[in-house]
């Protein structure tokens, strides 16, 4: 449940943040990361940025993140 | 990437040899269980390491009582009932969430602003947010209700079901049993709390403390230097996690979490009651408070026979030694939360590890 996903900053107003994580764009508050700027990899839970990341840390995510998808997929098609 | 989870295998296995003796170490985060067995990290390691899947799932450490005032509210007809996907096939006495949507009145939503949005939407019905979730999702709820109270959204209110993950670790350190050797401390939590939080067990119950991330060469590093730190007889506060957590989290979202909620004593499926381990909300903020809007509370309730989720939470048994499990209980039909939800150790288990 307490699974955040990085995503990078693409629009700020105010506290809200439209994000970008892995090509998919959605709506994030920053209202707990007063610090976030446009621009900015941050961590998103449950619609909310909660800490900063680094570019690295992301990429790996972002990657287990795919390869998880595929894994998915996989056993999907495996048990029809 | 492998040159680093070959070295840790090997530390591990080197410190483990020395050590001798059997060793146990608890993660205490849901997100951490599946990645442990989704990777198939226990089959690598040593057969005098053990990986115990402690209280980390706040679904699964939810108490019935809590699910059975949530089931109550979802019978009234001037309700709506906002909750979190993860929480709708947890049972009560009389079915689950997901048994109740059949009255349309319960709605699964991704964010707390999504319930309050629900509330504005809805003025001529109540909605009651279904607030769980460790220090993770805690600040979230936080922020919707300090935004009720500017925008005088009258028709919202929470049912806090929020626990703390530091009162749980010293209530199994305490009480329950000795044969945790070390905690492998949640990534996320720690994103929040700051890692420095832990030292107090570190201090006083002498068990290593380490935070780890998500990915396997992360969690296999952050139990290699456990497995040091024990080989060497010293408990040690140490973050393998700097890309995220620092020492002292995240300040705007304790502050919050702060203004809006104070520590009670709270129950715990299997853990029981544990002082100061559950969050209600203030009483500036009462009038967001579900259980005093309707005047309700949440019993300590009597666990489902035959599940043993309470011990498995403790880490004292393995999923496998509940009689209900695979049998009784599976991911498709669960009798108990360890099974509800994909992030207890139960359904973790019969999805990756049944044949380890």
């Amino acid at each position: 449940m307490c699974l955040a996903i990085p995503a990078r900053i693409v629009e700020l107003e105010q506290d809200v943040a439209v994000v970008d994580a892995m090509g998919n764009r959605y709506k994030t508050k920053t209202t707990l990361l007063p610090e976030a700027k446009l621009g900015d990899l941050v961590l998103v839970h449950a619609g909310f940025a909660i800490s900063l990341v680094d570019e690295e840390e992301a990429k790996q995510t972002w990657q287990l993140i795919a390869e998880i998808d595929e894994f998915d997929d996989t056993q999907n098609k495996v048990s029809g | 990437m492998l040159d680093r989870i070959n070295k840790a295998q090997n530390d591990i296995n080197t410190a483990c040899q020395t050590l001798g003796r059997q060793i146990n170490i608890m993660e205490v985060c849901g997100t951490h269980t599946v990645s442990i067995f989704r990777n198939g990290i226990r089959s690598i390691l040593p057969k005098n390491l053990k990986l115990l899947s402690g209280p980390g799932c706040p679904v699964c450490v939810t108490n019935q009582g809590y699910i059975d005032v949530v089931l109550q509210l979802a019978d009234r007809d001037d309700c709506i009932i906002a909750t979190y996907g993860d929480m709708i096939r947890v049972p009560g006495k009389e079915g689950s969430l997901e048994t109740k949507q059949a009255k349309t009145n319960v709605k699964v939503v991704l964010s707390s602003e999504d319930a309050l949005q629900l509330a504005k939407d809805n003025p001529g019905k109540t909605v009651v947010f279904v607030a769980v979730g460790f220090e993770t999702t805690t600040p979230a709820t936080a922020v919707v209700v300090k935004e009720a109270t500017a925008g005088a959204i009258d028709n919202f209110c929470i049912l806090s079901g929020h626990k703390l993950v530091i009162p749980a670790m010293r209530a199994l350190l305490s009480e329950k049993n000795d044969n945790i050797n070390a905690f492998l401390c949640p990534g996320h939590v720690s994103a929040i709390i700051g890692y420095g939080a832990f030292a107090e067990i570190v201090e006083e119950f002498d068990r290593p403390c380490v935070v780890a991330g998500f990915e396997p060469v992360q969690i296999i590093e952050g139990l290699c230097e456990i497995c040091r730190q024990l080989s060497t007889g010293k408990a040690e506060l140490k973050s393998m996690y700097s890309a995220v957590v620092t020492e002292k989290g995240n300040i705007a979202a304790q502050k919050i979490i702060d203004e809006c909620f104070e520590p009670v004593d709270g129950y715990w499926r299997g853990l029981g009651k544990i002082p100061k381990s559950t969050l209600k909300l203030k009483d500036k903020y009462s009038q967001f408070d579900a259980s005093k809007r309707f005047g309700i509370s949440e019993e300590p309730s009597e666990e489902i026979k035959g599940c043993r989720c309470g011990e498995v939470l403790c880490g004292l048994i393995e999923p496998p030694d509940c009689g209900l499990f695979g049998r009784n209980c599976t991911p498709q039909e669960p009798v108990g939360p360890c099974m509800v939800s994909s992030e207890g150790a139960c359904a973790a288990w019969f999805k990756y590890g049944r044949d380890k």
